[in-house]
């Protein structure tokens, strides 16, 4: 069994020690973390998801735009840091795992290590007073 | 594969009437197969090795970073002087600057008063990170491990056998309760089920808590970290420079009567070596 590499694992303590809600994916885009404030937003602690590919996150939480019109996967800001690997920013709503409606801001960045190596992304979000 | 230890000492040497048993000497240790002559880091236990490397066709130098207590004894490297001597030296690479740029910061005036390019060997110089490559008989792995400034570990498989060297290594990060998930801790890959495991164990765990960020292990989380990695012996290493032989043989005799795992430990001592 091979431990994530070390600019994930460093990313993960990071996240782990910040009150602003954090979201970890590894390369191909599965979730492999988030940190307890990202829980209270997202609705459901991490133990309890446990990983989850692409397509599962970028539609779980039922993401629309300020219209009200479904967000396709590509159209997310950590979904293009992905597919881009360069930092993105958006807000929209989400719909969380208890149903509750929240507009949030997001902004990602790419994990790029040593030798420039693509290693995965983080999205930090937070709650905005929708006008 | 038969492991030497030649300095195992951490920060600096500390030579001296009470560090004689465990040596003075900083991180070195060479490993040798039937087509490869290995050394890790080249502390000042480095220059004692090399004086006993006369005729060695080749020679290969791991670095795992450039801390001075891990390069200090380059210069004092006798086959570095040999003509005949073909010396290759591997170690983290850099975004924005060579290793041999890197390295001469140290190997020249005023810190050091011979350059990299008097050295009469061969010298190759690699640059390397995360990965997996043959070296003659050797199938090597290195990977980051989390330290300040870029670490590698390194992971040696010969003969059905495998041996890590992770001298300088905090795999908790200040939270000694995270060694739990191995796929969120760091040099997990590199020393799983490995044979041998040679590991940073510079505190105790009262001493780390007062060193947070320094980049070392205390001697429970190294323990920890092996029992999860299911390694077979574990070897101490990097011992504070401030340990007294005493000291150490004090740590030794409590943590062997605390082992109830089938893990081997000891504490590393200059001059012993290990046949794999």
């Amino acid at each position: 069994m091979n431990n994530h590499p070390l600019e994930i694992i460093l990313a993960r303590h990071f996240a782990d020690n910040l009150s602003l809600a954090a979201f970890i994916t590894n390369e191909e885009g599965d979730l492999i973390f988030y940190n307890e404030s990202a829980e209270e937003i997202l609705g459901k602690r991490y133990e309890e998801t446990g990983p989850m590919p692409l397509l599962s996150w970028a539609s779980i939480f039922k993401p629309t735009d300020k219209e009200g019109n479904h967000l396709e996967p590509e159209n997310l800001p950590l979904v293009r840091t992905l597919e881009y690997r360069k930092p993105a920013h958006d807000s929209f709503w989400i719909e969380n795992l208890k149903g509750e409606k929240y507009f949030l801001s997001v902004s990602s960045f790419p994990i790029i290590g040593r030798n420039e190596t693509f290693l995965g992304a983080m999205a930090i979000f937070w709650k905005e007073e929708f006008e | 594969m038969k492991i030497t230890i030649w300095g195992c000492r951490g920060s600096i040497p500390s030579p001296g009437p009470e560090t004689t048993f465990y040596g003075g000497n900083t991180s070195c240790v060479s490993l040798e197969t039937a087509e490869s002559f290995i050394v890790l880091d080249a502390g000042s236990g480095i220059r004692r090795l090399g004086m006993e490397l006369a005729n060695r066709p080749r020679i290969d130098i791991f670095l795992t970073h450039l801390h001075l207590d891990h390069i200090q004894g380059l210069g004092f490297f006798a086959p570095l002087y040999d003509l005949d001597a073909e010396i290759h030296i591997w170690g983290c690479a850099s975004l924005t600057e060579s290793l041999r740029s890197r390295l001469t910061r140290y190997l020249s005036p005023p810190i050091f008063p011979v350059r990299i390019r008097d050295f009469k060997s061969k010298l190759l110089i690699h640059e390397i990170g995360r990965e997996g490559f043959m070296l003659n008989d050797l199938q090597v792995v290195s990977d980051y491990v989390s330290h300040p400034s870029p670490t590698l570990g390194l992971r040696f498989c010969a003969e059905n056998k495998i041996f890590t060297y992770i001298p300088d290594h905090d795999p908790v990060l200040g939270l000694p309760n995270s060694l739990a998930d191995p796929h969120w801790i760091s040099g997990f890959g590199l020393a799983k089920d490995a044979d041998l495991l040679i590991h940073d164990a510079q505190y105790t765990r009262e001493e780390y808590e007062e060193h947070l960020g320094w980049g070392h292990c205390s001697i429970e989380d190294a323990l920890k970290f092996a029992e999860l990695a299911k390694v077979k012996k574990l070897l101490l290493f990097h011992h504070d420079p401030n340990r007294s032989d005493e000291e150490i043989n004090a740590l030794h005799k409590k943590h062997i009567n605390q082992n109830d795992s089938q893990m081997e430990i000891s504490f590393a001592k200059e001059g012993e070596s290990y046949i794999l």
